[in-house]
This record gives C-alpha cells, structure tokens and sequence, in this order.
C-alpha cells in the first residue's frame, strides 16, 4: 500500500518567527566566538545546547544580506536546518565549505527553529568535483533532493540514509559508474531504507515469484500477468535484471547495462520516486541522461 | 499587529528580500513620519521603475531603451562577451574598468533543486549570439558558488565545437560567495586571471 508523506514547510518560504530569530543579534551572536560564549552561559543552566556533528549539505539559501539557511542531513540528528553568517561575504570563515555535497565536521548551537553554525571543517570537498561536470551536477542534485524529501521529519535521525547519501556523491565524485546509475541505485536504496521497496523479484501484489514482466507503480513494484492494474508498463528483461542490481549493489552487473535499458531503468525509478512522494521533484526532469 | 493601511504596508515592506518584520516596522513608522513630498518622490520612482525600465533586446540588462547604454556603445570591443547572471553584476564588473566588451546577462543561474534550468535562463539568447563569427571570447563571470561554477561548466561544453576561446573569472574570489560582495581590487585581479576552462 502507499504510504503518504507527511507534508512539510515548503523550504523556500521562511516562517515568520524564523526570520525574527535570524534578525535578533543576542540570539545569533555576532559571530562564532560570541555566540559559543553566549550558549556556554546557557549550558551551566543544565542545557547542552553546542553539539558537534557530521553532515552533509543538501541545500543552501540566500538570507538577509551576507547570510546563509544551510539545510544538512548529519550523521547523528537527521536532517537539520542551520544559519551560516556571514558566508556570502569574500572574507567569510565558511566560504565554500558549506557548499551543497560538502561532507563536513560541523560546530552548532541549537536555536529555537534554526540551528547556528558556529564553526564547519571540510571532511571531502565533493561539491569540486561534482560541479565541474553537468552530469554528475544534474544527478548529484537529485540525490540531495531525494534525500531531503525522504527525511519528512527535522531532527529524526537516520544513519543508514546519511551514509547512503555520503556514498551516492563519493561514486559521483570519483566518477566510478555512470551517474544517472549512481542516483537510480541510490533513489531505489534510500526509498527502501524509508519503507518504500519496490517489489522486484514477485508480484507485489499476490507474491507469486517472477521474473514478471509489468511494473506499476500504483502496485508497488512488478506485477504478474493477471495482477497487472491499468497504467502498468511492459518491462524488459534486462531492465529488470539492473533494477535488481543496482538495488542489490551489484555494480558489476549494473555498469554492463546498455545504455537503452538504463534509460528504461530510469525511467521507471523516477516514476516510482515521484508517485510515492507525491509531489515532483525539481531536479529529476533536469537530469541528463546518457 | 496594527490596522488597515499600516499593517498592509508592514506586510508589503516584509516582502522584500532582506526585510525582516522588525525592519519591515521600522521602515513603515519611518514613512508615516516623513515629509509627504519625500514619500511621494519613493512612490513616483516606484512607479517609474516599473513603467520605464525594461531588459536590452541584445544582452539582457536593465535598460530603458531598446537597447542598454553598453551595447549602444560604438567603443565597446564586440569580440569579447562577459557572461554574468545578473545586472547588478555588470555594475560590479564595470566599476573595475577592466573590462571593454559586452555583457550576456542570464537572469540566474542553473539550479536544479530550485528547478531552474538551461531553458529558464537567457542561454539560447547567448547562443544565438554567438553564431556570429566576430565573437572571439566568452569570459564567464558567474558566481563563484557551486551554482555558478556548475553554470560555467554547461556552458563552456556548449561553446566548446564553437572557435570561441572560453575563459574564466578565477584567482581571488573565494568559493562559496556572490560576485557582488567581492570588492573592486579583488574582482579586477579576478579578470586579469582568468583561465581557460577545459570541459
Ligand atoms: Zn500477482
Ligand atoms: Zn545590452
């Protein structure tokens, strides 16, 4: 069965009372240094408000004048919305390190509705690499999106998507396999891990083993001959054959593929992708396809 | 919250970019205070902006005839194009004087996250220009953030079969900022930098 998503902010509208915690210079700091000594004073009070973490960049916003909504899903407390000040100035401490794809080793106090990042230290710089090929950009994009999309929940942590996610840019910025292979494994991985699996080996709807050679995404995955809902679309041998592996991991399977079946492949990733998250996502149409 | 005209213009003033509720306050008690001969000239320039300012037929800046003051210029270099994604970048740029051609503005810059891609932006514009042959040189000043840096890169592999050298702003800004906050010595070093981008 479908599973909805709980629908969040939309993230390109701030919320009032964000911009007014942003605008409030006692609640910010003016700058690392001050701000760090602002929450250790609120620390002796019992709170444990600095934490450290690791994340990875998924999205960043303009806000104000020099300032930045860096949006990070961390290695320990899910996915998190934070402020960089002062990032958009040439003699930022930040710069590029909070960059979308950058895994970084951050520094943060929690604020009411937005964490503060009060230092960033690069772990790997991937935004470098992926940005200097428009393939590798286009996709990279979408394995940010994705995985900003599947976290419906701030602050819910999910270690398995974190590392999914610092894998998915590692094999884009290495250039290991092809990268609209590396975002079909990764959306058919990261959907599964949030309870999404597509079935592939039997019909999802009566269990009976395949290979079947339907795929509705309304069902869930492939359905057999006699299950097959209206809307479901022929699949071809192969294609199903590399969803498996590229869901499986097998990259030596998956990389064989003729270009032709990962098309199809993609295909019908995206169209599973989008029905279970019901609304769009914005970079999938601008992925380019080899 | 307050009544009628004031909280509506409380909210108008909220709109704009950097405008929190507390300024979009202090900004609206400011005009209630003023003379209404200097509220009137704010609203006439308003009005003004919108009536009279459009974007030049040839490179896409702000202009208020047909075409912008720079691509009217006779002394300008027609060889060589500067590519920025917005106008208050060609101000940027030009108030290094380093520069001499022309500008192409792209009214951003590709972002797939927010769903703007090459057909949003003003590249086919660039590209139609371009196929004219006494283009030499693109210089591609996009921000020198990912967005920016991704942007170059599309459009460097587009210019690429083309006889066209394609160069970029590099040494002395730093990644990860706005183009419009580096200050005129470090852009102009910028310029005399620029490298050749290989796709
Ligand atoms: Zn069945
Ligand atoms: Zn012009």
């Amino acid at each position: 069965m479908r599973r909805r998503l709980r629908r969040r902010f939309e993230p390109y509208i701030l919320p009032r009372q964000n911009r007014a915690i942003c605008e409030d210079p006692a609640r910010l700091g003016k700058d690392g240094a001050a701000a760090t000594g602002l929450m250790s004073l609120r620390g002796e009070n019992g709170r444990v408000p600095l934490y450290r973490d690791e994340a990875v960049v998924l999205r960043t916003q303009k806000l104000g004048e020099a300032d930045r909504i860096v949006t990070l899903l961390t290695r320990r407390h899910g996915r998190v919305r934070a402020v960089a000040k002062g990032v958009r100035r040439t003699a930022s401490r930040f710069g590029a390190r909070v960059e979308p794809f950058s895994h970084v080793d951050l520094l943060m106090y929690e604020g009411r509705e937005l964490d503060v990042v009060t230092q960033a230290e690069t772990i790997e710089p991937y935004g470098e690499r992926i940005a200097s090929d428009y393939g590798r950009y286009t996709a990279g994009t979408a394995v940010l999106e994705t995985a900003e999309r599947l976290t419906a929940e701030e602050r819910e942590p999910s270690l398995r998507l974190f590392l999914l996610v610092v894998g998915a840019l590692r094999a884009l910025a290495e250039e290991t396999h092809t990268p609209s292979l590396v975002l079909d494994a990764f959306i058919l991985r990261a959907m599964s891990i949030s309870g999404y699996e597509p079935a592939l080996d039997s019909c999802s709807r009566c269990g009976a083993v395949g290979p079947h050679r339907f795929f509705a995404v309304a069902a869930g995955g492939m359905v057999c001959a006699e299950h097959r809902p209206g809307g479901a679309v022929t699949v071809s041998p192969a294609a199903t054959a590399l969803l498996v592996a590229l869901l499986d991991g097998d990259w030596t399977v998956a990389d064989a593929g003729e270009p032709r079946t990962q098309r199809e492949v993609s295909g019908l990733v995206a169209a599973y992708l989008q029905w279970q998250l019901e609304r769009g996502l914005r970079s999938l149409r601008l992925v380019e396809r080899g | 919250m307050y009544e009628g005209a004031v909280q509506d213009l409380i909210d108008e003033l909220g709109r704009l970019p950097g405008v929190g509720p507390k300024s979009a306050q202090r900004i609206a008690f400011h005009l209630l205070a003023a003379d209404p001969v200097d509220v009137r000239r704010l609203v006439t320039a308003l009005t003004e902006v919108k009536e009279r300012v459009r974007f030049c037929s040839v490179c896409g800046n702000v202009t208020e005839e047909e075409q912008c003051k720079i691509c009217r210029d006779p002394r300008r270099d027609v060889a060589v194009i500067c590519v920025v994604e917005e106008p208050k970048d060609v101000v940027a740029i030009e108030k290094t004087r380093e520069f001499h051609g022309r500008y192409h503005v792209l009214g951003g810059a590709i972002s797939p996250i927010e769903g703007i891609g090459p057909d949003d932006l003003r590249i086919r514009e660039l590209m139609s220009r371009l196929a004219d042959d006494t283009i030499t040189e693109l210089i591609l000043a996009t921000d020198p953030n990912l967005e920016g840096e991704a942007t170059a890169t599309y459009l460097a592999r587009l210019v690429k079969p083309m006889n066209i050298r394609v160069t970029r702003l590099a040494s002395g800004l730093p990644v990860g900022g706005d183009l419009e906050y580096a200050d005129e010595v470090t852009l102009g070093r910028a310029f005399e930098g620029r490298r050749l981008l290989d796709v």
